[in-house]
């Protein structure tokens, strides 16, 4: 049960740091009126942000990532259901390395 | 339409219990590593509840040193924790329908996976912001029992990289993305996105969060490019 104030404070300097991530995106938008590029932009960010989370990693991924990867998105696509899809897809790349 | 109700909560919080599965792995690495860089439970646990940042908080565990690095762990999170602004400016729709402390502590528990099951709710026409703080608040009580978790098996558990079980966190994600997509319009921004980050990532070595912003960034510049000429020559 122990707490550090060195520990403390970096701690607290992480989580003001994160915060300010976290709202000040939106806090400058809400008190300045972007122009329209910018606004079109914000339409396209949503999606973009996460292909470019998942391509590095895609990329970095060997066949095994890949065909599960196929394979988590067609279960998405068929049955709609998260939890499934994603342990379908851990539940390939375990069969594929238990065959490897 | 409602802008912030109990049901919206409910939503979210539902919708955190189904991909946890996809969440659970990233707490256990956490916990596991934060016991040995010599933090006690209670440390690990207040850093992941107070920063709830998963990627920033590895970042921070790989540089930690006696005594903590304040200077450098805020810094991190700074330059990791990036990525966030751009996901709360993209919410605008939404949260400009709600103010004060509603719409600041919402913020407060904004997360990737929160972020993209959001968006997906905005595209099917629900703008309850209320979901957003139940996913969140749902991938906390997660987040937390997972470092727990992991926190307590310490080196007992050996996760070596490549492990089924990390690609859990890529299988969430890309489950995720399919309801965002919105047809033919998305293919161009989506390939630019990825292509960027790509060539950030492995062809100029940058580290987190760069590849992320330059990748989202390029992509979004060439949707918006594409509906100002398009809606020019309307």
């Amino acid at each position: 049960m122990t707490l550090r104030w060195d520990v403390l404070a970096a701690i607290i300097g992480m989580a003001l740091a994160t915060y300010l991530c976290r709202a000040g995106g939106y806090a400058i938008l809400r008190a300045s009126r972007p122009p329209r590029f910018v606004q079109a932009m914000l339409q396209h960010l949503p999606g973009c942000i996460f292909v470019a989370f998942l391509a590095p990693a895609l990329a970095s991924g060997g066949p095994d990532t890949w065909v599960a990867s196929l394979v988590t998105l067609a279960v998405q696509v068929v049955f709609r259901k998260l939890a499934l899809s994603i342990l379908t897809g851990v539940g390939t790349v375990w069969a594929l390395q238990a065959l490897a | 339409m409602e802008t912030f109700s109990r049901a919206g909560w409910l939503r979210g919080l539902r919708a955190a219990l189904a991909i946890t599965l996809g969440l659970s792995p990233f707490g256990l690495v956490i916990g596991v590593i934060s016991a040995s860089k010599g933090l006690s439970l209670t440390e690990a646990l207040v850093m992941s509840g107070l920063t709830f940042a998963g990627s920033a908080q590895l970042v921070v565990l790989q540089l930690w040193a006696e005594p903590a690095p304040i200077l450098a762990a805020t810094l991190a999170c700074l330059v990791v924790n990036l990525r966030m602004a751009p996901m709360g400016a993209a919410l605008a729709p939404a949260l400009d329908r709600i103010r004060g402390w509603r719409l600041w502590f919402t913020l407060a528990w904004l997360v990737d996976n929160g972020f993209a099951l959001f968006v997906a709710e905005m595209r099917a026409g629900r703008r309850d912001v209320a979901f957003v703080l139940g996913a969140g608040m749902g991938m906390w009580v997660n987040w937390m029992t997972m470092v727990t978790v992991g926190h307590s098996l310490g080196a007992a558990v050996e996760l070596r990289p490549g492990h089924p079980i990390f690609f859990a966190a890529v299988a969430t994600m890309l489950a995720i993305l399919l309801p965002i997509w919105r047809g033919r319009g998305d293919l161009a921004p989506w390939a630019a996105s990825g292509l960027a980050a790509v060539a950030a990532a492995h062809g100029l070595g940058l580290g987190a969060p760069w590849p992320v912003l330059v990748g989202a960034f390029t992509g979004a510049g060439l949707g918006a490019w594409q509906d100002m000429r398009r809606d020019a020559r309307a």
